[in-house]
């Protein structure tokens, strides 16, 4: 019999058009495929170096969010009370004139009461210029509830930090050891990465409480108890240096381990004995005398002790020596037995100093000294929010950084590798700005790296001069901002009053906030019959939780409808061995009234004369975005995008090209400047590779710089604590900034512990899924049904204690509040922990879903139970936050589990259950749903009633 | 299995038509003018409707035709073809009751053996499945000749059709018994389904989707133990004990209607039985069993 | 039609990793998205209260107790494995399900089928699953219109699966062919066939988890009892040794 005739040459559709995905932070090259016009397909790019091809389920998913219900569709204007959701649509002009109305006056009086925070914006070196041309004090973007303890910490120790601006040496490395990494950040390249060394059968350990998806697939798990990561660290550091197992060539060479620390009494002790030049300096071994620290053929004695001062070096191994640091000493605490402990230290010396490996690149150092070669020794690591998202996140990014330079993994050949613009002292970053003048420009970026109180952001007064209190004796590395305080803190006047909030993507009234339900509260609060906040400007493209909290919309587009660059200025999409841009375009038009955020930013710029945004005739300098892209020069030749500058040849520096996006669009959206082959590694030290950045604009000068194991930032810090210098913390911080701003990494248990003493004893985290991004996914029509609703995930040991059965309920509460949710059990799961999937949970009326969706009635989320400031009982408000970088302790969170049976919740819905929310304007819809079958189909259901299917 | 109505009422109806159309066929009434055209028509009409509520079922009917191809391989197929050759070879033959044409026996024995082969070619597509281990026994293609025969004995007025519908309660005990043990025994477990036995054992930790699925609506049927257990008493009650002893009573064509409607909701219950009790082994892949 | 072919020329399927697939979905969408472009996969009620979609391609997640050992998860992507004795084929009425003859893929017609859905209750593995929309059965086509797809690049023409899989978890090939790299797979790494007891001699083989734990790295000796040399003593036998 003949088989039917089946088309096997189907075309996908009539145009490819490559741009940069949005789906997470990930920024992977796609191709998507259109068919008249429309998007009919969208896939990995091959060529880009970020995704090689691949796509994650939200990237593929993408297309669904175009024709998504939840879509704005013109700017709004509240006409009901906050929240009420009752707007008005108007005119875009009508909408720039009502935010211009709002913002000159502040601009030309008092800037610092427009706060201006962005989200998960991609655009951050525009959105921070423009804050600064504004004038005001009050700018970050989500860092700080995000990742800033992983990029402080790293920066403050190697320049250079996890998350994504490093990876392991992929094609390396033996032995790769993953903490606290959940799946959705720089997803696709670790899946990638991952998949290589699979292939190749190195080793993967993950370090977890929670063991799913790369825990999952680790050839060994230890299932921590969260927030002791550090203590675990520090504990494989004791055992590395008992057997003497560490990189002791490398931390003479290229680390602070042989500065002499002042060992005088005094407003000295323990910053870096200087000499006359102010420069610190070794002992060399073959003279026993002082010697520069970057001398060429220096050989530092790392032992020294001199006039009483000992080497850095003496000092971290005076340290961590200690019998508290014994892996029998931590055991417990950790939830991992000496034994575990004592094996994972002897795998890392095992493969760092029997497998060692050796490249044959010749190369020169920054003093001058050639090496035949370049050593490696190939144990990597990579860490992500399960070790930042506590208030010791800072110090325990430290201390894994430290292990790193111990094991000399940093920068080698084998270990972890940093991207360009990284490595990057913290010499080389600004120090925050902030002194404002009505009607002028900051003098510099908001957001720095501080190296003593002098660069603190405070007042005359001695009080914070930022809302969110960022670079204050609060937080003093405060990085990236405290977004997560801004609200409460303009809700308390603490610091002071503002006048207008201005936020871009940020869920702020959902997920990105903790203790959720408050925040609404702060929102629709009055005074004197006015908002506290009197006036919040939103843009977002769809109607999340945030938007009935605003009362002017900017609608934004989707990612596949606008302009976006992807910079070095920012956070660009470096490989260890190429600086990365890219770009994002229209590959389609909006079908509605909707405007890139960034070009509207520029406009109202304009529209407010700010400096750097008009013409001398006063005319707006941007047309747009891709006019600024293109346009813009932070430095002279230095623009937001490094590729086909000049006359289209010129890499790096070179005068604008007016041709420079069609040629991204020619390159797939992408720009890679490649690293030569003797500037791969020992980036840091590298004259070929300090030659090449400098090249390229990444800095003017030559950085180079030694590791730092002692900080002495933070032991600036530490003295004012103890009374030294002028600028003095007030004293109810002084403590804590003695035990956190320690130079060395130590580890103090997270401040969110001491709830267990009031009936709080179990650990509850969140993990993102690899197929759901914050809340611009969920309500994607398929990824939704991958992940509609949550569970919270119990350990067999509360399973069993309780006698929880499945389909019950827990209620959970902490010193904050009290959830009632549905459960289900995990036995690989560390004991004194609960968790569950972040930001499945809805507000009903949300996203443009069913008020019965599952997301609102069975998803839920922990930020109810999280509270925003610490308990204080003199009533102070101190944020439950890293004392060192604000980061929200989001981690922290203990709780308390009582078993809800079945039988006893009938209702089957999630407490709390808030009233549902308006909807706003939209265009709904969806995509057209096929409906020629809905008699066919109504009929079946008639005749197939009844019956209940399973789970 | 999901226990779609349309799938009962095909077979409960057309099982008890063609059963009684074999009957007719055999010449067991040998009726005549309206009394024939009645019990003709009765039986016609159990069948048909029962295969037009089978039509229901179907996704996409404008195909249905092409459900007559794959004889060779398919017992759907063969069911469609064992159905229209029924009803097309006892067509004549029902005319000649209802006009004395006097057509020969040969072709309503003929006919009625076809009708009993059609209700044998139903229990087979269920029989063949061995995804559902519960159907996967020579019991089930005896369960539904024994439902046929003894429905068409029963409204046949055969003397021994309450011997044949105790038969038919002997059959469904046998067939519960038997099914009850037959998941275990195909010995299909969540380890087997994953190959994760190789492992440990294995169990669902996250549904795969959290959202509803064809598969979960159609295969995963969970029916409570107390609420089946009193639907069988039911079933074994009105399908065979209750009609066998109102046969025995002389009520006459009354006695015959009373038992056969019993008789009918019997078997719709058993029926239902028979879908929303039988596991599908996909069901393991949801943690439905094992 | 239903009527399985004797033998075919080759026997095209995916070697499916169990020890690298994180379980990120990318497949599912992936799967989604091209064949929705293609044959078209309804959702019901997509933005409702209780969503329901076509999805050819699942991916569950499995918790495995191990004795002696932490328990273990494994994520499991399901979908059609072509089997050689494929139960949907003999089944189907109407001839719309077939294997086909020259690369072992098993298909549906539909423009034959009827939406019975004998099929998907033939199949063990719940491969199949009816469009709510369209009325008819939809299954895994190892994207046949990819891999002979001469309007792609030739490097594209594998499974849209395969294509999109993060952790090179899938592989696609001949598995008739011995030398194949899907073949040499599932010989070095012991891959196996789903519920082998049903017979229905799957073509997609699957690969089991590595053995995982400590690794055997000899344990640390310690340079010399520090309690009683004290700091210094260390520090004299670590940098004496540079």
């Amino acid at each position: 019999m003949n088989q039917p005739r089946v088309d096997t040459q189907r075309k996908v559709g009539d145009e490819v058009r490559q741009t940069t995905c949005y789906m997470c932070a990930c920024r992977c090259g796609i191709n998507v495929h259109l068919k008249s016009g429309k998007v009919a397909y969208i896939e990995g790019n091959r060529d880009h170096p970020v995704n090689r091809g691949v796509l994650c389920a939200k990237g593929a998913s993408g297309i669904m969010q175009v024709t998504a219900p939840s879509r704005l569709r013109a700017p709004l204007r509240r006409v009901g009370p906050r929240g009420s959701g009752a707007f008005e649509e108007i005119t875009w002009e009508e909408a720039l004139q009502t935010a211009v109305s709002w913002m000159k006056p502040l601009r030309e009086t008092a800037p610092e009461k427009l706060a201006f925070f962005t989200g998960r914006d991609q655009s951050q070196s525009l959105t921070g210029w423009w804050a600064q041309q504004f004038g005001t004090p009050n700018y970050a973007a989500h860092g700080g509830f995000c990742s800033v303890n992983m990029a402080a910490g790293g920066i403050y120790t190697i320049g250079g930090a996890f998350w994504e601006f490093g990876q392991p040496d992929w094609e390396r490395t033996k032995l790769f050891v993953l903490f606290g990494v959940a799946e959705d950040h720089d997803s696709n390249p670790i899946k990638i990465g991952l998949a290589r060394l699979k292939a190749r059968g190195a080793r993967i350990i993950s370090v977890n409480p929670i063991r799913t998806g790369y825990s999952a697939v680790a050839d060994d798990w230890i299932g921590i108890t969260p927030g002791t990561d550090g203590l675990l660290i520090l504990s494989l550091i004791h055992c590395l240096l008992e057997a003497g197992k560490i990189d002791l060539d490398y931390l003479a060479q290229w680390t602070n381990a042989p500065l002499l620390v002042n060992g005088a009494e005094g407003p000295e002790k323990g910053l870096f004995v200087r000499n006359a030049e102010s420069q610190p300096f070794v002992i060399d071994r073959r003279t026993g005398h002082p010697a520069p620290w970057d001398g060429k053929d220096v050989q530092p004695d790392l032992g020294a002790e001199w006039q009483g001062n000992r080497t850095v070096f003496r000092h971290m191994v005076e340290e961590y020596l200690k019998p508290a640091y014994a892996p029998e000493a931590v055991a417990a605490r950790c939830g991992v037995t000496a034994t575990r402990i004592r094996q994972l230290a002897a795998e890392l010396a095992d493969v760092a100093f029997n497998q060692s490996i050796t490249l044959d690149r010749p190369w020169t150092d920054f003093r001058g000294k050639q090496h035949a070669n370049m050593p490696g020794r190939p144990v990597s690591f990579h860490a992500m929010r399960g070790i930042s998202a506590h208030s010791n996140g800072f110090q325990t990014a430290r201390a894994l950084h430290l292990l790193q330079i111990l094991l000399g993994a940093v920068e080698t050949p084998g270990g972890y590798r940093l991207k360009p613009p990284y490595p990057k002292p913290v010499e080389a970053h600004p120090t925050p700005h902030f002194v404002t003048s009505p009607g002028k420009p900051l003098t510099g970026p908001h957001l720095g790296y501080v190296r003593s109180p002098d660069d603190l952001c405070l007042l005359p007064d001695g009080q914070p001069a930022r809302i969110d209190k960022g670079f204050s004796w609060e937080n003093p590395f405060s990085a990236h901002g405290l977004m997560h305080m801004v609200i409460p803190n303009a809700h308390a006047g603490d610091p002071y009053r503002i006048d207008t909030l201005f936020l871009y993507m940020a869920n702020m009234s959902w997920n990105s906030s903790m203790n959720a339900a408050r925040v609404m509260e702060m929102l629709t609060e009055q005074r004197n019959g006015e908002y506290v906040i009197p006036r919040i400007i939103y843009s977002d493209a769809y109607a999340s939780e945030m938007v009935a909290y605003a009362d002017l919309i900017l609608p934004d587009t989707t990612y596949l409808e606008r302009h976006d660059c992807i910079s070095l200025l920012d956070r660009p999409i470096s490989e260890p061995d190429a600086a990365g841009d890219a770009i994002r375009w229209p590959v389609v038009e909006p079908d509605r009234d909707v405007r890139c955020f960034q070009s509207v930013l520029l406009e109202l710029g304009a529209r407010l004369g700010l400096p750097e945004m008009v013409n001398e005739d006063g005319t707006a300098k941007y047309k747009d975005y891709a006019d600024y892209i293109v346009n813009h020069q932070r430095r002279p030749g230095v623009g937001p995008l490094m590729g086909f500058r000049g006359n289209g040849e010129a890499e790096g520096r070179g005068a604008p090209n007016p041709d420079q996006l069609n040629r991204y669009i020619q390159n797939g959206a992408f720009y890679q400047a490649h690293v030569p082959e003797e500037a791969a590694f020992y980036k840091p030290w590298n004259a070929a590779y300090q030659d090449w950045a400098v090249r390229l604009g990444l800095y003017e000068t030559p950085q180079p710089y030694l590791f730092n194991i002692w900080s002495e930032p933070m032991r600036r810090f530490q003295l004012a604590a103890e009374g030294f210098g002028p600028r003095q913390p007030p004293d109810h911080l002084r403590a804590r900034l003695k035990q956190a701003m320690h130079p060395l990494p130590i580890w103090y248990p997270p401040y969110g512990d001491a709830d267990a003493a009031f009936g709080y004893p179990v650990h509850a985290l969140t993990q993102r899924p690899m197929d759901m991004y914050h809340s611009w996914g969920s309500q994607n029509a398929w990824l939704r049904q991958i992940r509609g609703r949550n569970y919270l995930y119990l350990p067999t040991k509360i399973w069993q204690a309780q006698g929880f059965e499945e389909g019950d309920w827990a209620r959970v509460s902490s010193r904050a509040g009290t959830i009632v949710v549905p459960v289900a059990h995990m036995a690989a799961l560390n004991e004194k922990t609960v968790w569950t999937w972040n930001a499945i949970g809805k507000r009903k009326g949300a996203w443009a879903l069913d008020e019965n969706a599952p997301e609102a009635t069975t998803g839920f989320l922990l930020n109810h139970l999280i509270p925003e400031l610490l308990p204080d009982r003199e009533g102070r408000r101190l944020s439950n936050s890293d004392p060192v970088t604000g980061q929200a302790a989001w981690f922290d969170q203990r709780v308390r589990v009582e078993r809800v049976p079945a039988e006893d919740h009938p209702r089957g819905t999630v407490e709390p259950m808030l009233p549902r929310l308006p909807d706003p304007p939209r265009t709904g819809g969806g995509r057209a749903q096929n409906s020629s079958k809905n008699f066919a189909k109504s009929f079946r259901k008639l005749l197939a009633p009844g019956g209940e299917a399973a789970r | 299995m999901h226990p779609a109505l349309s799938v009962i009422l095909f077979s409960t109806l057309s099982g008890l038509g063609f059963g009684f159309l074999a009957f007719l066929g055999w010449g067991a009434l040998m009726p005549s003018g309206w009394a024939a055209f009645f019990l003709w028509a009765l039986g016609y009409g159990l069948a048909v409707a029962g295969l037009l509520a089978a039509t229901f079922h179907l996704g996409n009917p404008r195909n249905a035709l092409k459900a007559f191809t794959q004889w060779r391989t398919s017992w759907l197929s063969r069911e469609a073809w064992a159905s229209v050759a029924t009803l097309v070879i006892l067509a004549p033959v029902a005319l000649s009751d209802i006009f004395a044409l006097g057509l020969p026996r040969l072709i309503g024995q003929i006919g009625g053996a076809l009708a009993i082969l059609t209700v044998f070619t139903t229990a087979m597509i269920y029989t063949q499945i061995r995804a559902v281990p519960r159907w996967h026994h020579w019991l089930t293609p005896v369960m539904f000749l024994t439902f046929a025969l003894a429905g068409g004995a029963m409204l046949s007025g055969r003397a021994w059709a309450p011997l044949l519908l105790l038969a038919l309660g002997a059959v469904l005990l046998a067939l519960w018994r038997v099914g009850d043990g037959a998941f275990a025994r195909a010995r299909q477990t969540l380890g087997t389904a994953t190959g994760l036995d190789r492992l440990g054992v294995p169990s669902v930790l996250d549904p795969a989707h959290t959202a509803g699925n064809y598969l979960k609506r159609e295969m995963i049927f969970v029916v409570g133990r107390k609420h089946a257990a009193r639907l069988r008493r039911i079933a074994l009650a009105l399908a065979s004990i209750l009609p066998a002893l109102i046969l025995l009573l002389p009520l006459g064509v009354w006695g015959i209607a009373l038992a056969a409607l019993l008789h009918l909701a019997g078997a719709l219950a058993a029926r239902w039985l028979f879908f929303a009790e039988a596991e599908h082994v996909v069901g393991l892949y949801y943690g439905a069993r094992g | 039609m239903t009527a399985l072919p004797q033998t075919t020329a080759r026997k095209l399927g995916l070697v499916i990793d169990l020890d690298t697939c994180v379980g990120c979905q990318a497949c599912v969408t992936a799967c989604k998205g091209w064949n929705d472009a293609g044959i078209g996969l309804s959702d019901q009620d997509p933005y409702g209260a209780d969503p329901s979609g076509t999805f050819l391609n699942r991916v569950h997640s499995y918790e495995v107790a191990i004795p002696d050992a932490p328990a273990q998860v494994v994520t499991f992507p399901r979908s059609c494995l072509h089997c050689d004795n494929a139960p949907c084929v003999t089944v189907c009425p109407t001839g719309a399900s077939y294997k086909r003859a020259e690369d072992g893929i098993v298909l549906v017609n539909e423009d034959a089928c009827i939406g019975c859905g004998l099929c998907a209750w033939a199949c063990p593995y719940g491969a199949r699953e009816m469009d709510a929309d369209q009325g008819v059965m939809k299954k895994c086509t190892l994207c046949v219109d990819r891999i002979y797809n001469e309007t792609l690049p030739e490097e594209d023409r594998e499974p849209a699966c395969v294509r999109t899989c993060p952790t090179n978890a899938r592989h696609f090939g001949d598995l008739a062919d011995p030398d194949s790299a899907v073949s040499r797979l599932v010989a070095e790494r012991q891959g196996y066939d789903l519920m082998p007891d049903m017979g229905t001699k799957p073509t997609n083989k699957y690969l089991p988890p590595r053995r995982k734990g400590p690794g055997d790295a000899s344990p640390l000796a310690p340079l010399l009892d520090i309690k009683a040399t004290g700091i210094a003593g260390w520090l004299d036998r670590m940098l004496g040794k540079l």
